[in-house]
């Protein structure tokens, strides 16, 4: 039964995506002009590339732990190159325990939970393509419905592959989407590079209207081409980025792979107050990649 | 301000019942057989009232408290102004009104009643909210809220929208002085909205807290006075929480053979034994429970036996008592103690809980010259093994004031001015107590007996006493 309707989903999904096809050339469009303006000096033919061909996805249709050929984690409270806090003095420990991660019912969990752990008050996850799948260019997206509170962080982006030899920023970030749990009706998309990192990255935010991110499932998606990363949320175009928006190097012309976390304050956030309920879930649905 | 109970104008009830009256005669019969459709109109005050909205002022309040202002709004023509008075004025204490309207309104599509406010202090309005009508108040929501000087939106989650295919209690407010001072507040725009924001409910009983009492056969009590809350997250990230009434839960008793809870949450003991009431709302479980422990009826305290000729009362049934001000003077800021005179199985008593201290004050004072003792019946049903009260008897119109005091109990760091007049080992639990005290001399007391006005008694060692229940206090003669 449980897998009929899986199935039946898959369909409507597939159906969707035509439609988000159709509308987002549509939106193309009508940014277009708006663009041409703010922009006079970039050649003004636009490609638009028809990213069609799945690379690859990950339903999570098997319950357990996440698919070892595509996932690894980030586990502690920061690397070398970050170091603690994952550079953003963020308060979680990341973990791969089921506690924080899992396959289930269809979907990956991924759970932050208030409680002490290896010096830290939070435990949560942080999956990872790194090693195991990048790509440059092409589309990539997720159906994700996002956990709310205050000093809550879920993201689904992606680095640059070559970070470990050039180091962050001169690898690229693109964040796909970002979101604070205390304004649960907007998320951001943004880009990070030399010269234009942290606080002067290039940034814009999608707000719903009369709707939330954490009552629902949403598509968060880009269509990266060599000259442009535009960003979607559900069948919304709502933002272009190019070379000519960047304040540096464009260093989006390499493979990057992909990162979904859940962060528990940090810079972009804040700490979580006594108002912030634990635990907080954060559910995806899949995480796709065409060419 | 402390909180009020509100009561309507007697003047706005007749005028409501007119209206009825009236509607009652044009409706046809074949009206019974279809089913009722309410408007599902949302606007309640934008430039004005809207349809069949009408203003009706809480009795006791200013009724001039409300305006509609053309000059100051947030938009369009005019917005309601209320002012709030100052203490001590004539035309009322406190502002306060419902807005309701004559025929009801569907507002099941409907998550919120927002609206545009702004003070000319912030001043803090003790309860603001909807579902206020005089009737039943079957669906009413309140919250406090915070204005400031300028204009802001504010949102006020509707707990369950399901259940509000009828209602008639669009808004209703009260606010008393800030600090004893009057002050304007502004509210505009004031409508029912789909925000399609409102999210993550999380409604509770008892504030969330899993507590256990001891009630009693035959003395019903209402879920309305336990904490009844619906916590919503809205688009700002607030979490904002709502004092909601029953009615818009669901009510569970783990034992219906000892408790039943009725659709509008009153609970009945009917059985001896132990029920826990839990809840839900909208189909989300609440967080917090009720345990209750019924060991059967109340233990009544014993009759006195003199004759009224003996005895002064200040509370007794087998006695006409002197007027008193009141049972529990809610003493700020110190005093915890709440409850006062409440009927228990036709029986009057005072049923005092979270016990600090406690004040009773006497209209007019007392002579007790020619009084020998007095007595006081007091019972606690779980017994601390530490019980130490101060009793007092005070005289406050003597040029000093003037008291005589004793000790029930332990005789804890003992004042000699205070002697023990009960053994705490005398006290047993869910049992009466009757304590006798002598009126001892003025002059080992300072007691000034010509004009006792205040009795007062005092938990001294700060004893876990949960609940204590008081009967049968008065001085007599032997």
């Amino acid at each position: 039964m449980e897998k009929i309707l899986k199935q039946e989903k898959m369909k409507k999904i597939n159906r969707n995506i035509i439609l988000v096809k159709g509308l987002l050339f549509k939106s193309l469009f009508l940014a277009l002009p708006i663009f041409v303006i703010s922009s006079c000096a970039t050649d003004e033919k636009q490609t638009v590339t028809n990213f069609t061909e799945i690379v690859m996805q990950d339903e999570f249709d098997t319950d357990g732990v996440p698919n070892s050929a595509i996932w690894g984690y980030d586990l502690g409270t920061g690397n070398s190159d970050t170091g603690s806090g994952w550079g953003n003095n963020e308060l979680q420990f990341y973990t791969k325990r089921t506690e924080n991660v899992k396959v289930e019912n269809g979907y990956l969990l991924i759970t932050a939970k208030k409680e002490p752990y290896n010096g830290a008050s939070y435990t949560s996850a942080r999956l990872t393509t790194k090693g195991i799948f990048d790509q440059a260019y092409g589309r990539f997206e997720a159906r994700i419905r996002l956990p709310y509170g205050q000093g809550i962080w879920p993201a689904f982006w992606l680095l640059g592959a070559n970070i470990d030899e050039v180091g962050w920023p001169q690898c690229g970030e693109i964040d796909i989407m970002e979101y604070r749990g205390q304004e649960p009706a907007k998320v951001l998309g943004t880009v990070h590079g030399p010269g234009y990192s942290g606080g002067t990255s290039i940034t814009k935010s999608y707000s719903l209207l009369n709707d939330r991110f954490d009552t629902g499932f949403h598509i968060f998606g880009i269509e990266w081409g060599p000259d442009y990363i535009n960003y979607y949320v559900d069948n919304v175009l709502y933002n272009q980025i190019t070379p000519a928006n960047v304040k540096g190097e464009w260093v989006f012309d390499h493979p990057f792979y992909i990162i979904i976390n859940l962060a528990v304050g940090g810079n972009f956030v804040g700490a979580p107050n006594s108002e912030t309920i634990f635990p907080q879930t954060m559910l995806v649905d899949y995480v796709r990649v065409y060419k | 301000m402390k909180k009020n109970k509100y009561n309507y104008s007697k003047v706005s009830f007749f005028l409501g019942l007119v209206l009825t009256a009236i509607v009652g005669c044009e409706r046809s019969p074949s009206d019974d057989a279809a089913f009722a459709t309410f408007p599902n109109d949302g606007e309640v005050f934008i430039d004005g009232f809207t349809s069949g909205l009408d203003y009706f002022p809480f009795e006791g309040s200013y009724f001039q408290a409300f305006t509609v202002d053309k000059e100051t709004k947030q938009k369009g023509s005019t917005s309601m102004r209320f002012d709030v008075p100052t203490v001590g004025d004539p035309l009322g204490a406190y502002a306060g009104a419902i807005f309701r309207t004559a025929t009801a309104r569907d507002l099941s599509g409907y998550d919120a009643l927002t609206f545009w406010a702004k003070g000319t202090q912030a001043g803090l309005i003790n309860e603001i909210g909807f579902g206020q009508d005089f009737g039943e108040n079957k669906y009413l929501v309140s919250t406090d809220l915070q204005l400031t000087t300028n204009w802001r939106k504010y949102v006020i989650p509707i707990p369950d929208a399901e259940k509000l295919i009828a209602e008639r209690g669009m808004f209703w407010y009260a606010e008393g002085p800030e600090n004893g001072k009057g002050y304007s507040f502004w509210i505009d725009e004031l409508k029912f909205e789909k925000l399609g924001t409102i999210a993550q409910p999380r409604p509770s009983i008892l504030k969330g807290e899993d507590k256990v009492e001891t009630q009693f056969l035959g003395s019903p009590i209402s879920m309305a006075n336990y904490g009844l809350t619906q916590t919503f997250n809205l688009e700002s990230g607030v979490n904002q929480t709502v004092t909601a009434a029953p009615s818009y839960f669901s009510f569970k008793s783990s034992n219906i053979e000892v408790a039943r809870v009725s659709d509008a949450g009153i609970v009945t003991f009917v059985g001896p034994g132990t029920s826990k009431i839990t809840a839900s709302l909208g189909g989300v479980k609440a967080t917090g429970s009720l345990t209750v422990n019924v060991p059967g009826s109340f233990p009544v305290a014993p009759v006195p036996t003199l004759s009224q000729n003996n005895v002064i009362s200040i509370f007794s049934d087998k006695y006409t008592n002197v007027p008193v001000n009141y049972y529990n003077g809610y003493w700020a800021p110190y005093q915890t103690t709440r409850g006062e005179q409440t009927t228990i199985d036709g029986q009057n008593v005072l049923n005092y809980t979270e016990f600090n201290f406690v004040g009773t004050q006497l209209t007019t004072p007392i002579d007790i010259s020619g009084m020998t003792h007095f007595s006081v019946d007091i019972m606690m049903l779980e017994l601390p093994t530490d019980i130490d009260l101060l009793l007092t008897f005070k005289n406050e119109n003597s040029t000093a004031t003037t008291f005589q005091q004793n000790r029930i109990g332990q005789s804890y760091q003992l004042d000699p001015r205070a002697p023990v007049v009960y053994k705490d080992t005398d006290f047993k639990a869910g049992v009466w107590s009757t304590i006798k005290i002598p009126i001892r001399p003025t002059s080992q007391t300072s007691l000034d007996k010509t004009g006792v006005n205040l009795i007062i008694i005092e938990n001294i060692k700060s004893s876990k006493v949960k609940t204590i229940y008081v009967d049968n206090m008065y001085f007599y003669k032997e």
